[in-house]
């Protein structure tokens, strides 16, 4: 049981040069994954991949293996995809529905489209609405909410289908710092009751230095670094390949850069 | 006169405060850098009206004028109340981040600013005078406004087309349009993409030239709606870059932040929101302060972690990384 990724090479339809050139990764189920990397180092198409939306809707040339719970994605049918994983793109706005009047409705559109019964679905809708603490917008508009709303509801959306594997694509980017610790500890939250492994893809690695069990860094398509989040989040190579690291070790970096001590008093009070 | 007053605890920088010649009110500017067109055109909309492009001259400093929010309450269709009761002033020049919980009125507020969303009650004020009746387009003339999401502003089929869509809607053509799209491609570091479709860039670079296209504009005032989204460390330093030079050039410079590392190293004065209304307005060290943690946590919001560390090691004030550095330096120097 895990999502596998083997010896991954991708390339868009049309595009010149492949966008994941090596990539080997393993998900186990309950396990938090973090995917780091600079802009344009592949995070966003080894979600695509990783939840078998490339190539299955997206088109392109996969080589390699892409399996969920040991099933090539390649062979499970587009509608089907759903029930194995969920993804979130990273544009939260444009995967709302654009059917439903109300933000109730929204997140119970995945699991009515499961053929789940009524009651189920309302339970389902409450349990996801609540994971992200917006029981509040329930009766609101999809269509006008605030940015970071519109992702709040999008990852409920997600998390209603309650599907073995969750993939998530900067959950957070529009969050404020409540909103984002508030969907990490729902996250950890829904790994455990639920068994989910997720693949969490962060710029803000505070949240990954957090929630994570391990963490890779990608660069130009390839997996650079890849071990336990704590470990690699101090990597001194993180800056290279153009990846902030959190605000404390960014801030420890700056403090010895400039010739002097970290104190000993924020060493003691950060263990 | 109200549009040349400034706040004392938000002093504007004085390269920006000469070019207000035209505002209608203090003869004691009319020394000031009237080179600009924006300077001569701009500041009273009847001029503005006219078919002279309001744009500055690439070599010459903007001139922003003062934008003020007077009693502005604001509620959407469905009867949500976004904004209420707000009174904001912001002078020329000034480096203002807007930070604040989802939901509590930020993208609204500057929506505002160019005139997409008119108050339901107040008034909006540019360099004194009422914007209602003046038209989205002349506003667009002098506020810049690049969206959160740069999927609703991007439409074009090629990079370089939708930077030059903007100044050639306020008449620019040839060299100098040409000159203005590689400039403000160049800011972001998408010269090479000129050519791309914006939809086969990523995320991260869609916003990029979404902030771009704003910039082409030569707006004296920015309103960047969380620029740092989705962007790694190289992109948020050409944002920062990109505030700084705006900044420089005399611009004046809102954004919307949830990154308060980026507040606190960025800007100079931070105007924090909770449900509709402004609830802390001040300097980066006074709103991340010790002395305002509970409002901030009230607001769902915390400090920056250098002002947390800071506080921690009695350093005093340091919501940046780089005041940390400088204040604990001077504490080891000091013994």
């Amino acid at each position: 049981m895990a999502i596998e990724l083997s010896g991954v090479r991708y390339r868009y339809a049309g595009a010149s040069k492949a966008a994941l050139r090596s990539i080997d990764l393993r998900l186990e189920p309950g396990c938090v994954l973090g995917v780091v990397g600079a802009n344009e180092s592949g995070k966003t198409t080894l979600c695509l991949v990783a939840g078998g939306f490339a190539p299955g809707v997206v088109g392109g040339r996969l080589e390699g293996s892409a399996r969920i719970d040991g099933v090539e994605t390649t062979s499970i049918p587009t509608h089907a995809l759903a029930q194995h994983c969920g993804l979130l793109f990273q544009n939260a706005a444009t995967q709302l529905s654009n059917t439903t009047a109300t933000v109730f409705e929204e997140v119970g559109f995945g699991p009515c489209n499961l053929g789940l019964a009524v009651p189920d679905v309302i339970e389902r809708v409450w349990w996801a609405l609540k994971a992200v603490g917006i029981e509040d917008l329930a009766p609101r508009d999809p269509a006008r909410l605030s940015g970071g709303q519109g992702q709040l509801v999008a990852l409920a959306s997600v998390l209603a289908l309650r599907p073995p594997y969750l993939i998530l694509d900067e959950p957070t980017s529009e969050l404020d710092p409540a909103g984002t610790a508030l969907v990490g500890d729902a996250l950890v939250r829904v790994a455990a009751e639920t068994g989910a492994g997720i693949v969490l893809v962060e710029h803000k690695t505070e949240v990954l230095a957090r929630i994570a069990d391990e963490v890779i860094v990608l660069a130009e398509g390839s997996v650079a670094i890849a071990g336990p989040a704590a470990a690699v989040l101090r990597d001194p190579i993180l800056a290279e390949l153009g990846v902030e690291p959190p605000a404390r070790v960014a801030l420890e970096r700056d403090v010895r850069a400039a010739g002097l001590d970290w104190p000993a008093a924020l060493a003691e009070a950060l263990a | 006169m109200s549009g040349l007053e400034r706040r004392s605890d938000h002093p504007a920088p004085a390269a920006s405060a000469g070019a207000n010649a035209d505002s209608g009110s203090s003869g004691s500017f009319s020394a000031g850098n009237r080179s600009t067109r924006a300077g001569s055109t701009q500041s009273d909309p009847s001029i503005a009206r006219s078919s002279v492009p309001s744009v500055p001259s690439s070599s010459g400093r903007s001139a922003a004028p003062s934008i003020e929010l007077e009693g502005v309450s604001f509620s959407y269709p469905d009867g949500t109340c976004a904004l209420e009761n707000i009174n904001l002033r912001i002078d020329p020049g000034e480096l203002v981040a807007i930070v604040g919980q989802n939901g509590s009125g930020k993208s609204t507020l500057t929506r505002h600013l160019n005139g997409l969303l008119r108050p339901t009650t107040g008034r909006v004020l540019l360099d004194g005078r009422d914007v209602r009746g003046l038209h989205v387009a002349r506003l667009a003339e002098r506020v810049g406004l690049a969206f959160q999401n740069p999927d609703r502003q991007l439409f074009a089929g090629r990079v370089s087309a939708e930077v030059a869509f903007g100044p050639r809607n306020l008449g620019l053509r040839g060299a100098e349009l040409d000159a203005l799209v590689r400039a403000a491609l160049d800011a972001v570091g998408l010269s090479a993409e000129a050519a791309s479709n914006p939809y086969d860039l990523g995320f991260s670079r869609r916003k990029l030239l979404s902030l771009a296209s704003v910039l082409a504009m030569r707006t004296p005032i920015l309103v960047l709606d969380e620029p740092t989204t989705g962007q790694d460390a190289r992109g948020a330093a050409r944002v920062r870059a990109v505030v700084a030079a705006a900044s420089e050039e005399g611009r004046t410079v809102i954004a919307i932040s949830h990154d308060m590392r980026f507040v606190a190293e960025c800007f100079r004065r931070v105007v924090v929101m909770r449900a509709g209304r402004v609830v802390l307005d001040g300097t980066p060290d006074v709103v991340f302060g010790e002395a305002t943690w509970p409002e901030l946590r009230a607001a769902y919001l915390e400090s920056p972690f250098a002002a947390l560390a800071g506080a921690r090691l009695g350093l005093g004030a340091t919501p940046s990384e780089s005041s940390f550095v400088a204040a604990l330096g001077q504490r080891a120097r000091n013994g």
